[in-house]
């Protein structure tokens, strides 16, 4: 019978047949938890009765919420994360190491593999055909302490983008457009799997801004095929050789819908505050001033948002109210931009550089706005009170909306500089 | 020195609930006052990240449970009431401490339209009752009576009656058995 890409996974991990629908306890290759969610995993693995984790080696706790440590209570719960790892023999990825899905993707994960993480954004490792998605503490303490989890086979939609992407126009952009399409819940429950034209041309880098997202539409994860792509970005993070996996769905595989999307019809697109399927063309914005920018995350804080960002702002200077604030997702990321040169022109136009991790996006530190302010942000989420203060409004956009924003002081649209 | 540095950590781990969730046979029947949310309550109004240094001390951040929806809610829920939201809810991350703290304040369980599929499997994980029904016809403060083995919520104060859907066969089991940790302690292992 033909499958979907996650029928295939999961019923490799099972060892038996299964089609959307059908529940079944399966092997999981990776398992991680952040400093959020971490501390009352560690609580549910006692709790479970054990002190080792089942899989070492491919078992990680990362410490990037809150890194380096704002205040005296996240600094004893890194201390409980570090003194676990320790204990445990899973592997500790600390402050220097940046947000955990970049470093998961860099390091971890093979196509084919099933990763659990307690962190809504694990989706993200689907862009390498990892069948990858987000669970509560509960759920990967027992991942940590048995390397398995239930999982029911979810339907998919099958979403393909064709054409060429038109200048100024991104991944973000491809994926906001979606969310917005489809809203907020369009494929809760369900997987996604991306195709078409334009994908296959994409990067790793886009791919990966694409399946972050997925999670924004409420779907368990957010899948691409392999491709010599893959193949490429695996052989340049020195993956072993039998890292990449051809992944691929069958030809007549069933899917519960199809959404093909002509991306020649895109433009740049925001999320306005406080929900991300809350879309419009940013030609269509009304005039917006902005107070801060945020260019990084684990949306899009890879070297090629960065370059990107780097390009439109180089020898020029952010408008004089704004704070342009960086993150690079990972240490891998920021050497790569520093040898680049693409630092100091962002330094040099005004910028702000916050270490690798996940920044002011989750409102714990570094850039928690006032009363009223507006920031622009290529993170993945704009709910209200998000980055720290309920009365403060985020917009969602790409790092080149981002970036050209940052001079004008309100969100303008980038192709007036790219086209 | 060593020791006491033990302690410090033993101390500062996540103290969660003292309070075993009743199996479901022993409860079948619950009843309290309803509070209406909207749709789309995200995990940052239930939880919001500027707590997020009381994750660790969960008693503290029920404090501000979905505060940012309703700055009055934690203080005015007593125990056994019904959270009842619109669609979506509980969409956002992933953490856990979201239906955690909804717990702890009191609620018996959360009614809404549709969930949030992590906020849904993280509730039954917990043994907090999740349930989907047509929450349109409930506003603020009517009294409900909802049984849970027979699909049943009866609005008292309008005095109608609404169905909600069973869920799926292994979340019952989960449910029944306390939460996840009891089904793998008793079972030694998954037993869906």
């Amino acid at each position: 019978m033909p499958n979907t890409i996650s029928e295939k996974i999961l019923g490799e991990h099972a060892g038996r047949d299964l089609v959307a629908g059908d529940i079944a306890v399966v092997n999981v290759d990776v398992v991680m938890a952040q400093d959020g969610t971490g501390p009352l995993a560690v609580s549910q693995i006692k709790k479970l009765g054990f002190s080792k984790v089942a899989n070492p080696d491919k078992s990680i706790f990362f410490i990037d919420h809150g890194a380096p440590s704002p205040r005296k209570e996240l600094a004893d719960s890194h201390k409980v994360l570090r003194e676990f790892a320790a204990q445990s023999g899973a592997k500790l990825s600390d402050i220097n190491e940046g947000v955990c899905h970049q470093v998961l993707v860099e390091t971890y994960v093979c196509p084919g593999n099933i990763v659990i993480g307690a962190d809504s954004h694990t989706c993200t490792s689907g862009a390498l055909g990892a069948f990858a998605t987000g669970m509560g503490s509960t759920d990967i303490a027992v991942g940590f302490a048995l390397s398995k989890t239930w999982l029911m086979v979810p339907h998919t939609i099958k979403v393909n983008f064709n054409g060429k992407m038109p200048a100024g126009v991104y991944a973000k952009d491809l994926i906001i457009y979606l969310i917005g399409k489809i809203t907020a819940d369009g494929a809760t429950y369900r997987a996604l799997e991306f195709g078409g034209s334009t994908v296959e041309h994409l990067g790793m880098e886009d791919r990966f801004t694409i399946s972050n997202m997925a999670v924004e539409a409420g779907a368990k994860t957010g899948l691409f095929e392999t491709d010599e792509i893959t193949k490429e970005y695996l052989k340049k993070q020195q993956r072993p050789a039998g890292c990449f996996k051809e992944i691929f769905a069958d030809k007549d595989a069933t899917y519960q819908q199809v959404i093909d999307i002509d991306v020649t019809k895109i433009e740049p697109i925001i999320s306005k505050p406080h929900t991300v399927d809350n879309t419009v063309f940013v030609r269509e914005i009304e005039k917006t001033k902005v107070d801060q920018v945020l260019i990084g995350t684990c949306t899009n804080g890879r070297f090629g948002d960065l370059a990107l960002a780097a390009k439109i702002l180089d020898g020029k200077k952010i408008a004089p109210w704004v704070r342009l604030l960086v993150v690079p997702a990972s240490k891998g990321v920021y050497l790569d931009a520093i040898k680049a040169g693409v630092i100091e022109k962002l330094i040099n136009a005004g910028a702000t550089i916050i270490n690798p991790g996940c920044g002011p996006c989750v409102g714990v530190h570094e850039g928690t706005l006032a009363d009223g302010e507006v920031c622009l942000s290529t993170q993945n989420r704009n709910f209200k009170g998000r980055m720290g203060n309920p009365e403060s409004f985020i917009y969602l956009s790409s790092p080149a909306t981002a970036a050209y924003s940052a001079i004008k002081g309100y969100i303008s649209d980038p192709r007036e500089v790219l086209v | 020195m060593a020791d006491k540095n033990k302690k410090n950590i033993v101390e500062n781990e996540v103290k969660t609930q003292e309070n075993k969730v009743q199996p479901d046979e022993d409860r079948g029947i619950l009843e309290g006052k309803a509070f209406k949310f909207g749709d789309d309550i995200s995990t940052d109004l239930i939880a919001p990240g500027r707590y997020f240094h009381l994750r660790s001390n969960l008693t503290e951040l029920a404090k501000h449970v979905l505060e940012d929806a309703d700055p009055e809610f934690a203080k005015k829920i007593q125990a056994g009431d019904f959270v009842v939201g619109g669609k979506n809810f509980g969409l956002g991350s992933s953490r856990e401490h979201a239906p955690t703290i909804i717990k702890i304040a009191g609620a018996g369980a959360v009614l809404a339209k549709s969930f949030a599929r992590i906020f849904f499997r993280n509730s039954i994980n917990i043994g907090l009752p999740v349930l989907i029904c047509d929450t349109d016809k409930i506003d603020e403060g009517d009294r409900l009576q909802i049984d849970l083995r027979n699909g049943a919520i009866k609005d008292i104060t309008k005095n109608i009656e609404l169905r909600f859907n069973p869920l799926p066969e292994v979340m019952i089991k989960i449910l029944s058995e306390g939460g996840l940790v009891e089904h793998i302690t008793k079972n030694k292992g998954f037993n869906l």
